[in-house]
């Protein structure tokens, strides 16, 4: 065990993947040299050679579109996104290509592809670098989208990531990246969870609250204050975003009979509304209180002076913790 | 610059050499074979849709040579990603044309083992598979492979697209073993090249860093000399060529479309005296390569193809309602697993209606 941050665990599941499987690739934007923007990267294109670790031109389609090109010759290219808002530019080949060629080709075609995005504000960044886009990629099937929320998940799910055969859309949180914790960076691939199973970082009896990514630390911090008076919050880390791991969120609420959900998304058609309607249908009989969701409003992401307006806080969650007692 | 086309048969028959394009040993009639192999089956593919048994077909005529020529310079390791017409390529690739017709019909979207034909899948969308061919091609230089190269089909109208310039920026800036292959059918739809761009496409290739070249697209023998070297420049290391075969789109767009709407019959007719297939069988009448014997057994073939196409197509079952759910991913989800469940016991309370 050693205690490392957020980012190191990604570099330390990345350079396991590139050790133990010549065809992983790394590619992006100052992924090389630089070490990534977020230094993620750091050291790997020094250790693996600028081959395996490929500094790309400027161009996040060509990201993309290559990366299935590399795929369909055999090769499994981890590819990172500079910022989530800069995704956008790739968004087609991801929905229409990446998405679609298992489906299209009747199974005859595997594309692991995973694309790294960090996410999420919080750091008083200017435009575009501060969105939470992920719910446009689990809209669309074939997809496998998901979240890391602290440095051990991050090295597990990372590393997952990379062994998994369909194309994986891998979050991160950026603001988490420097989040200490005991990692154990000799675990074997399938030591903790499977990538597509929700985690319960705290169990509670009273509330189910869900949430992803940054926000998980911020449940954790809201749990433990109302647990001083005298709420038992559970808080589940989604991890998988698509597919949902439906069966832990339904498990949880038929014994709480409450549900929050938390993201930093807008509330307006985000992952809550999903996870409120099959809640709904399948805990009807069990929920004191309508499922209630806390996030984004349904505004573009404001400027850094006022995003504390816009991003849940602890106190905007225990807001809606009360609220659902409240019915 | 001066605008230079490559020919090396001209509109009636007549062979010319180029310096540049040497040409020796070439299976003519082999390629007029393909030719009117492949034309015959677009017109059948047409009829097909007339009749409702295709949702769609985009017609390759006119553009045989552009096809069958490039195509039958690629070797059997060469990767092609074709657009949504290429069906002149995927006959070279050994692909059983029932397959393109599988994807029309709308039974599947085209489910053949690219690897297996070295041909990958349709793509519809304008352009993604120039950059799904330039990282196989990257794919390509990191196995340090020296006898494979990619090429990648797309029209006039791709040129427009964003993923093309990023395309040949990628392959000029990684010199990875690729051609593109751009047949400039005069239409994006009913668009000219002239909305697409001000300078010819193929000068295109000089602000990227690589060569371009035109060739005369209803000429079998330049699309195959044209594309054979640019190939075998690309396995050498040479890096990307830009080709532009300058045909034209004697069909509609596809069978949806009605191009008497933007272009005059003047027109149409004035590309029929250049056509890909009346030039060769002219070139092997006078040259005596080949006797009226040799046509009448070539017409017979394709009638035969075309008899069997059509009743593979009509005898195409409909998928199985559950295998919509299918392949989405590696394995099923919980999700999916509970739709497809669903909908099963929905489809069978109509069974129970139909025994009560």
């Amino acid at each position: 065990m050693t205690k490392i941050t957020l980012s190191r665990a990604l570099n330390e599941g990345m350079r396991r993947a590139l050790e133990a499987d010549p065809k992983v690739m790394i590619m992006g934007e100052d992924v090389g040299k630089l070490g990534g923007v977020f230094r993620v990267t750091d050291g790997l294109q020094k250790d693996f050679g600028e081959h395996r670790v490929m500094d790309t031109p400027l161009a996040e389609a060509g990201i993309v579109g290559t990366a299935i090109g590399l795929a369909l010759r055999g090769y499994r290219p981890v590819c990172e996104i500079q910022f989530d808002g800069f995704v956008f530019p790739a968004t087609d080949q991801i929905v229409s290509q990446l998405a679609k060629m298992r489906y299209r080709s009747r199974g005859l075609v595997s594309l692991p592809v995973v694309i790294r995005i960090p996410f999420g504000g919080g750091i008083g960044a200017v435009e575009h670098h501060s969105e939470s886009p992920e719910i446009f990629f689990a809209h669309t099937a074939g997809l496998r989208v998901v979240a890391c929320a602290d440095p051990a998940d991050a090295f597990a799910m990372i590393r997952l990531a990379i062994a998994c055969n369909d194309p994986v859309i891998f979050f991160e949180p950026k603001r988490r990246y420097w989040d200490k914790a005991e990692v154990d960076t000799s675990a074997p691939l399938d030591a903790g969870l499977p990538l597509d199973q929700a985690r319960i970082v705290l169990p509670g009896s009273d509330v189910t609250l869900l949430s992803y990514g940054p926000l998980i630390r911020t449940c954790v911090e809201a749990a433990l204050a109302a647990h001083e008076d005298g709420r038992s919050i559970e808080v589940i880390d989604l991890r998988s975003l698509s597919p949902l791991d439906v069966a832990t969120v339904t498990e949880s609420v038929t014994r709480t009979g409450r549900c929050v959900v938390a993201h930093e998304a807008p509330v307006y058609a985000g992952l809550g509304a999903e996870i409120a309607a099959r809640v709904t249908e399948q805990c009807f009989y069990h929920l004191e209180a309508p499922v209630l969701r806390v996030g984004g409003f349904a505004i573009p992401y404001p400027a850094a002076k006022a995003e504390e307006h816009y991003l849940p806080d602890l106190d905007r969650i225990l807001d809606a913790v009360d609220r659902t007692f409240a019915f | 610059m001066t605008t230079e086309t490559i020919q090396l048969l001209t509109p009636d028959g007549e062979r010319v050499d180029h310096p540049k394009y040497p040409l020796d040993d070439v299976d003519i009639k082999g390629m007029y074979r393909d030719m009117v192999l492949v034309r015959r089956i677009d017109t059948e593919a047409i009829a097909l849709q007339r009749q409702g048994q295709l949702g769609l077909w985009a017609s390759l005529l006119g553009q045989e040579a552009a096809q069958i020529g490039s195509a039958r310079a690629l070797s059997a390791k060469d990767m092609a990603f074709p657009s949504y017409r290429e069906h002149g390529v995927a006959w070279c690739r050994g692909l059983d044309p029932i397959r393109v017709i599988e994807l029309f019909r709308g039974v599947n979207q085209g489910s053949w083992d690219p690897e297996e034909h070295k041909f990958h899948l349709y793509t519809v969308v304008i352009g993604d598979q120039t950059l799904h061919a330039t990282g196989y091609a990257m794919g390509i230089k990191h196995d340090g492979v020296e006898d494979e190269a990619v090429i990648a089909y797309f029209g006039d109208g791709a040129t427009s697209q964003g993923d093309v310039s990023e395309a040949f920026s990628w392959a000029s800036v990684f010199n990875v073993p690729v051609v593109f292959f751009c047949q400039n059918n005069q239409f994006a739809i009913s668009a000219p090249p002239e909305r697409q761009s001000r300078v010819p496409l193929y000068q295109r290739a000089s602000g990227f860093g690589f060569p371009g070249v035109r060739v005369d697209g209803n000429d079998v023998l330049a699309c195959y000399a044209v594309t054979r070297q640019a190939l075998r420049a690309a396995r050498e290391g040479q890096g990307p060529t830009l080709i532009e075969a300058f045909t034209y789109r004697m069909g509609a767009h596809t069978t949806t479309d009605d191009p008497t709407r933007y272009r005059a019959a003047t027109e149409v007719e004035a590309w029929r005296l250049r056509d890909p297939i009346e030039r060769v069988r002219s070139y092997l009448t006078r040259t005596g390569q080949a006797d009226a014997a040799f046509f009448e057994q070539l017409e017979t073939e394709a009638d035969a193809l075309a008899v069997r196409l059509r009743a593979a197509c009509v005898a195409l079952p409909d998928p199985p309602p559950l295998s919509v759910f299918d392949h989405v991913y590696a394995d099923s989800t919980a999700i999916l697993d509970a739709e497809r469940a669903q909908y099963a016991a929905y489809l069978e309370g109509f069974d129970e209606e139909v025994a009560r």
